[in-house]
């Protein structure tokens, strides 16, 4: 699997953020591992998104979902509990999970700059999604620029 | 901090609104979401408000066409101008890629324009971003209320306040009616979009 990922890291140290360039290969090989190991595991929808509230990839059957806005929210769920983190002497929280009547949605922090978003039925079990989705953070790091 | 998409050609920035309380940030974006056609907007997220104050951010994101063949989606947040939730301040600032610094015309709001600039420049400056170089637009809202007997400041003192040391472009606006929405938007989106793709061709 080639990787072809731009990260401009030194835009950070030069003070101007930091950008994300993926190539079509690139963005590739991202669908392939949320396909992989994460809908074949039973997800009903599984959603890359960066901590800025960009939508980089989603994936499943996002029907009557608005991605855009669940990005932008879930940013901003992950930076308000990072703020609870820091309360009780943490620096972050690697995840979250919500419990719904009948659709689950469980957050993993990939690197320091993404959040993987997953969703899942009553039917799938949590543990399944936790350790799937170990997997799936292992294999985005590199790929989005080898962020740890 | 934006995020360039090859396989759908597509760029992604943020635009933050940022200003006093009770200044019309919020009122910059509802004009923006009634204005526009579906096709180009998305859905209008707002979260928590209590009464009419905005206490984590709102949400509207734009497709604002293509630009050299690639297209351009801009995702406007606008910030809780109150003083003490500047935590919740610095959150919705990260990664942004553009600011529009609503300004508030009532005489009475004087220092608070100042303080909200200020408390600007400092958070972004914690992120090691000066406010010289983002991209930034001035706009000074409720200019409708000049023929009120309602007490308000000149656009001179106000340039004189916020955009002495800066000099960015600003705009006369009156958010309620709508006066002045889209010139501010269409200014930000500009050169929110050329700072974005420079800092990609200067690699």
């Amino acid at each position: 699997m080639q990787i072809t990922a731009l990260s401009f890291s030194e835009a950070e140290e030069s003070g101007v953020g930091m950008d994300l360039v993926l190539s079509k290969e690139s963005i590739d090989n991202i669908i392939n591992v949320l396909d992989d190991d994460l809908l074949r595991a039973g997800a009903d929808c599984v959603i890359l998104v960066d901590r800025s509230g960009n939508l980089i990839v989603n994936r499943g059957d996002p029907a009557n979902l608005d991605v855009v806005a669940l990005a932008a929210l879930s940013a901003a769920n992950f930076g308000a509990t990072a703020e609870i983190a820091k309360l009780i002497g943490e620096d972050d929280f690697a995840l979250l999970f919500h419990k719904g009547k009948n659709e689950n949605i469980h957050f993993t922090k990939v690197g320091k700059g993404f959040i993987l978003i997953t969703l899942f039925g009553k039917d799938v079990s949590l543990g399944l999604i936790r350790l799937n989705t170990a997997k799936v953070t292992d294999q985005l790091i590199p790929i989005l620029g080898g962020e740890q | 901090m934006s995020f360039i998409d090859l396989s759908k050609n597509e760029v992604q920035c943020k635009v933050v609104y940022y200003g006093p309380g009770r200044g019309g940030k919020t009122t910059n974006l509802l004009y923006i979401h009634q204005a526009m056609t579906e096709a180009v907007r998305g859905k209008m997220v707002t979260i928590d408000t209590k009464g009419d104050r905005t206490l984590f951010f709102d949400f509207l994101p734009l497709a604002l066409g293509k630009i050299q063949g690639l297209s351009i989606k801009i995702q406007l947040y606008t910030v809780p101008g109150q003083v003490m939730y500047n935590a919740t301040r610095k959150l919705v600032l990260k990664g942004v890629d553009g600011i529009v610094f609503v300004a508030d015309s009532l005489r009475v709001q004087k220092e608070k324009n100042v303080e909200s600039l200020e408390n600007l420049r400092q958070n972004l400056a914690e992120d090691n971003i000066d406010i010289k170089e983002i991209p930034l637009v001035l706009q000074y809202n409720k200019r409708d209320l000049g023929g009120s007997n309602i007490p308000i400041l000149s656009v001179e003192e106000m340039e004189e306040d916020l955009n002495q040391e800066l000099q960015v472009p600003w705009f006369t606006g009156s958010a309620l009616k709508g006066d002045g929405v889209f010139e501010t938007l269409r200014e930000i989106s500009k050169r929110t979009v050329k700072y974005v793709s420079r800092k990609l061709l200067s690699r």
